[in-house]
């Protein structure tokens, strides 16, 4: 909400405090002042070194070059059709200037004006906004001749004093603006940009604002008379009854009548504040509901009188609330036709709906320029109900940002007459005696009481209850003592404080708020520290994210959110987890394969790299209808590219294929300490190729799958040539398997190594003779590695050539060539016997 | 035969002056004390001479053969000496060139920051807690004290999951962390219902927003939360512990402010904001001027979720706060585009 600093001093003395102060206090007690706009006050300077406190915009006035002059005399200008003269008076001395403002141009030759217009009027010199750029573009006043006629100064427009955009007329001033003072006194203001909290909706008007400004800043609020001056005329209660059919809906409605008004534009200094609060101003009228509102509170809704007295026939005006029935038609004052709901609110007279309530007017009954007398409508409504309302309508408006966050009925008929005075001031009108006043649900401000131990308790803080009380009056609380107890009632201008032991803490946040948060010393926790419990599953998943790096693997992060055609590329599925509001279709479903996200992911990259290693450890969604998903963790990898880094001497490296990711795996899940593992071919994973994939078990559990992409997979994504290995692992599964932690011990007796080759036919599997060895090696045989796999003709069509490099070592003394030799024959024959192996020489 | 001597020592001396590398070294060895050398023919000469002739030439055969091997050795030093100049002047490396690199591995920036952030939370005695991504209305929403309707889910676009016949508790996406508190206290309450246990946890996850995908807003972001309850904890306990976690996350001179503000699940509840570590609050492009980042929100537990987790807000009382560990990097890292973090270019993943 945007407030002018001007506004904010009707309410509060701001003497002696900087912008910045002001700004300050009121960000720390909640209302954060998102920027500052200066609009003739003096902006800040900033040293170098010194430290800015807020987001700043807007230019200060030069309180001697710019000044209130009156216009005398409009001439025209002797070479220049468009352009006038003016003879004017600054205070000091005659003035001569050039305008082309349209909106003086009509008296162009008519002599000495019966009547002087006062304006802002630049000296030579001044630094203002270019009223003829584009944006905001500083320019400093300079002597020129413009055909003919010396011009070195001007009367502004508000584009040029930076009050709005508008750049079309100049500004007329108020008729009581006193000639020669300097502008920044006259009407010199500051914007305070504040985010209102959902929780402090009282604070969404200028008295709100001043009220915790007093609060935080130990001042007084000052009370301005909400009073119209004088009412006459008929009684508006022998014209107007209501009828409120849902009280739970509409707490209560108030009608004022005012007669006789003359519909004009409202006062400069009304119109610059409204502008400068965001709301453009459109008449006297119109004007005094916002203004009132945006000072008070309270939205308020101005019908024309006649128009409903003509509606109601010969019979009194009844202003009836109701919910709108299903599929009923609205015209509202945006010219939209609405079609309503029964959640809706309706405010109506007997012939039918007029506005849809807390929200907008209708079309009909809104004032109009031939408008003379006026109802003025103040009321309070359900909260909920206006926020679906305006929701479901798109119709955020000033009026209902302020119902939907709580207005006190309490409100309503300050509103209203703050609101008929203001119609009378600006727009002449004379009020009528009383209010139509139906309240049939008052609300039961919350009472709450709190000790000294609360305050302590929560906030950590020794406070009397004497000094809490003060604390709490500040914010209007009515508090009274008895018994060590503090009873603390809630002021009828805010609905956010409740009972029992919520409406204990919301009380200790307005004490802490008053006290303020800055005076509330910083402590150690003295309550015990907890058990400390860890959580291994977290443990678990970082050490594998660790391992996976060491091993050279890159993490990557995907959305959750994925299509079920982008998915099912990699694995279809018929049911998902379906957004009932996704942003986009490609965000329709929650992903199922962790393998399709790290492939997503590499077919983005694929240009940018010679290589990837790529993986993701996170949690995939099976969907139970209607029900909360499961949400198994999973591992997922993707590999591709270059198995060498390249250099400037290092131009060819073989690509990654099925044996880089074996060997990253192999190593991980030694890494986890997880035994006993097996590797067998598998067909049955449609995205890998049937001859180059592998299931993987710990015991006789399916951990994972692995292998290169099947090829007609990776022909629906962009993703080079060279082989995509893949592999996904299931790590709740293996998180649950037991570890092995024991170590072997290292023997102290010296090893001896020797080589051995065997041909065998290339039917026989690798993993088969090297358990063959081990077995036969016993314990041996420390160390079995395969270091050579070999084919050619010599060896024989149908055969391989399996070669090991072997450890021999005895644990308790020093192994000879002899014993040796004796392992190794018994070696040689059992992998003849086993699988017709052969010693190659 | 003296002079012959002399003669001999005279020419393998004015050989061996000729001679500057190594192989030459060797050949003159060869020549001049080798086994058919003429000093060699001398000594195997001895026997034919008398015997009174015998000792005189042996002793002198003896002196040129010691004097020509310190001149070799003396030699050899010194060509080897020039040689290794020779090579250690030639051998020069252009170190500009360069180096040969790995295809290395690297955590997501945000478990980078996100373990930061654990590792700090870990030794305060916060200790991690997970739960689930989907979730229902009640867990996200009413237990946290957002009744069905209210203003304050305006804070928090939702995303819905598709589900039927389930009143005012849909499903959908969490929007915070902040289930997992009820999710902990039920847990926590549920060991000992009549005095249930104190409380400190670390909670961490993605959360879920409905927002519009651009360069300042995601669908999916991380946070952590920090969750203490007990029997005697207070705001001012929380501002000792937001100030610890400050300085250790962001520096021992890490100026802080504390901001009132409002979040349904605490009250009070309170923005905490950090002297801009970019500009030191001088005011830059990253704090948009106001020399102060907010980094976190924080709060007393409200009434009402205590209530909710199964802990008496009549005795027992708790704090909680929470941060964007992607917002933290953005700051301190300067990255202008939150989508870079789930776009995973390899580009941006390789800078951290």
């Amino acid at each position: 909400m945007k407030i002018p600093l001007s506004w904010l001093k009707d309410f509060i003395d701001l003497d002696g405090l900087s912008v910045e102060d002001i700004a300050r206090k009121l960000t720390l007690a909640g209302m954060e002042v998102d920027e500052i706009l200066y609009v003739g006050l003096p902006m800040p300077v900033y040293k170098e070194g010194e430290k800015h406190e807020f987001k700043t915009n807007g230019i200060g006035w030069d309180k001697e070059k710019l000044v209130v002059a009156e216009i005398r005399e409009v001439k025209a200008h002797p070479n220049a059709d468009k352009l006038t003269l003016l003879d004017l008076y600054d205070g000091q001395q005659d003035q001569v200037v050039l305008t082309g403002a349209p909106n003086i141009f009509h008296l162009k030759g008519t002599g000495k004006l019966d009547k002087p217009i006062k304006v802002a009027y630049a000296k030579e010199g001044t630094t203002l906004y270019d009223g003829h750029a584009e944006g905001q573009v500083l320019m400093t006043l300079k002597r020129a001749k413009i055909r003919g006629v010396d011009s070195y100064s001007m009367v502004c427009s508000e584009k040029e004093l930076g009050i709005t955009e508008e750049s079309d007329g100049i500004i007329i001033l108020d008729d009581d603006a006193p000639v020669g003072m300097p502008l920044a006194d006259y009407i010199g203001d500051a914007v305070l940009d504040i985010s209102i909290l959902p929780n402090m909706a009282r604070n969404a008007n200028v008295i709100g604002v001043a009220r915790e400004l007093a609060a935080m800043l130990g001042r007084e609020l000052k009370k301005n008379s909400a009073q119209p001056s004088a009412v006459s005329g008929q009684s508006v209660k022998e014209l107007v009854e209501i009828e409120i059919t849902d009280p739970e809906l509409n707490p209560r409605f108030v009608i004022g009548l005012i007669r006789n008004v003359e519909l004009k534009p409202s006062p400069y200094q009304i119109q610059r504040r409204l502008k400068l609060a965001g709301v453009r101003p459109i008449n006297n009228v119109v004007d005094a509901t916002n203004y009132a509102m945006l000072e008070y509170g309270e939205p308020l809704h101005a019908f024309d009188y006649d128009v409903l007295k003509q509606r109601a026939g010969d019979k009194k005006i009844k202003i009836i609330t109701r919910a709108a029935q299903d599929g009923e038609k609205l015209k509202t004052l945006d010219g939209n036709e609405r079609t309503l709901t029964a959640m809706n609110v309706l405010v109506c007279d007997e012939k039918g709906s007029l506005s849809l309530a807390g929200v907008m007017g209708g079309a009909e009954s809104e004032v109009s320029d031939t408008t003379k007398n006026i109802l003025l409508e103040g009321a309070a409504w359900n909260f909920i109900n206006i926020r679906r309302t305006a929701k479901q309508h798109n119709l955020p408006s000033e009026a209902s940002f302020r119902f939907s966050r709580g207005v006190h009925p309490a409100m309503a008929e300050g509103g209203v007459n703050l609101g008929l005075k203001y119609m009378a001031e600006w727009a002449s009108g004379a009020v009528a005696p009383d209010l139509v006043d139906a309240y049939p649900l008052p609300p039961k401000d919350a009472v709450v009481e709190i000790t000294v131990i609360d305050v302590k308790r929560w906030l950590g803080i020794d406070l009397t209850l004497e000094k809490t009380a003060e604390l709490l009056k500040r914010l209007e609380f009515k508090c009274t003592i008895t018994n060590n107890q503090l009873q603390v009632t809630s002021p009828n201008h805010r609905m956010d404080i409740g009972e029992g032991i919520v409406g204990v803490a919301d009380v200790l946040e307005e004490v802490a708020r008053s006290y303020g948060y800055d005076n509330i010393p910083t402590t150690t926790m003295a309550d015990a520290l907890p058990p400390q419990v860890g959580n291994p599953v977290h443990e678990w998943e970082e050490h594998l994210r660790d391992l996976l790096v060491a091993l050279g693997l890159q993490e990557v992060v995907s959305y959750r959110m994925t299509s079920p055609e982008k998915e099912g590329r990699i694995a279809k599925h018929d049911e998902y987890v379906r957004l009932a509001n996704p942003i986009a279709p490609e965000k329709s479903v929650l992903r199922r394969s962790l393998v399709a996200s790290v492939i997503d992911s590499l077919e983005k990259n694929i240009r940018y790299s010679e290589a990837f290693s790529f993986f993701e450890i996170g949690s995939v969604f099976e969907p139970h209808k209607n029900e909360l998903p499961d949400e198994p963790r999973k591992l997922a990898i993707a590999m591709t590219g270059l198995r060498e880094a390249m250099a400037w001497d290092v131009k060819d490296s073989p690509k990654l294929d099925f044996f880089d990711l074996k060997g990253r795996i192999e190593l991980m899940l030694s890494g986890l300490r997880l035994t006993n593992i097996s590797y067998t071919a598998t067909s049955s994973y449609s995205h890998l190729h049937p001859g180059k994939a592998a299931e993987v078990k710990a015991g006789d559990k399916v951990i994972g799958a692995f292998g290169e992409m099947h090829p007609l997979v990776k022909e629906q994504y962009e993703l080079g040539d060279s082989p995509v290995l893949v592999a996904e692992f299931d790590l709740d599964i293996m998180r649950a398997i037991a570890p092995t932690y024991g170590i072997k011990t290292i023997p102290e007796t010296p090893p001896i190594y020797e080589d051995i080759a065997v041909i065998v036919d290339e039917s026989v599997k690798a993993e088969t003779v090297e358990a063959l060895i081990r077995q036969t090696g016993g314990r041996s045989v420390t160390n079995v590695r395969l270091f050579d796999l070999y084919r050619d003709e010599k060896i024989g069509e149908g055969k391989k050539s399996l070669a090991y490099a072997l450890t021999y070592q005895a644990e308790d003394k020093t192994m000879t060539d002899a014993d040796a030799a004796a392992i190794r024959n018994k070696i040689v024959k059992r992998l003849e016997k086993e699988v017709g192996a052969k010693l190659r020489s | 035969m003296q002079d012959k001597l002399n003669e001999i020592e005279k020419a393998a001396l004015a050989a061996l002056a000729e001679v500057n590398d190594p192989a030459a070294v060797e050949a003159w060895r060869v020549t001049h004390l080798g086994r058919s050398s003429e000093l060699m023919g001398v000594f195997s000469g001895l026997g034919k001479l008398s015997k009174e002739e015998r000792p005189a030439v042996g002793q002198a055969a003896n002196r040129v053969k010691v004097a020509l091997e310190a001149a070799l050795e003396e030699k050899a030093a010194a060509v080897k000496q020039a040689a290794l100049a020779k090579s250690l002047a030639e051998e020069k490396l252009d170190v500009t060139l360069p180096g040969r690199n790995k295809h290395v591995g690297r955590l997501h920036p945000s478990t980078q920051q996100l373990r930061r952030v654990l590792a700090i939370l870990a030794e305060m005695g916060f200790q991690v807690f997970t739960s689930r991504e989907v979730e229902t209305d009640e867990y996200n929403f009413q237990h946290l004290n957002f009744p069905p309707h209210h203003p304050a889910r305006d804070m928090q676009d939702t995303f819905f999951i598709e589900a039927e016949g389930r009143g005012d508790n849909p499903i959908l996406m969490r929007t915070h962390t902040s289930p997992g508190q009820i999710h902990a206290m039920r847990y926590f309450a549920a060991t000992d219902p009549s005095n249930p246990p104190p409380i400190r946890i670390a909670l961490p996850g993605m959360c879920f927003r409905y927002e519009q995908i651009t360069a300042r807003s995601e669908v999916q972001f991380n946070q952590v939360e920090g969750l203490a309850v007990g029997k005697n904890i207070t705001f001012a306990d929380l501002k000792g512990t937001i100030a610890d976690f400050v300085r250790r996350m962001f520096g021992e001179g890490a100026r802080l402010r504390f901001r009132a503000s409002y979040f349904p699940f605490t009250e009070p509840s309170a923005e905490v904001d950090v002297e801009c570590f970019v500009c030191g609050g001088k005011g830059c492009q990253v704090c948009k001027n106001s020399g102060w980042l907010e980094i976190l929100g924080c709060g007393m537990v409200h009434p009402n979720v205590l209530i909710a987790g199964g802990y008496d807000p009549k005795v027992y009382s708790g704090y909680a706060w929470g941060m964007g560990p992607e917002r933290q990097l953005m700051l301190r890292n300067k990255v202008g585009d939150i989508r870079y973090f789930w776009g995973n270019d390899v580009r941006f993943l390789e800078q951290f």
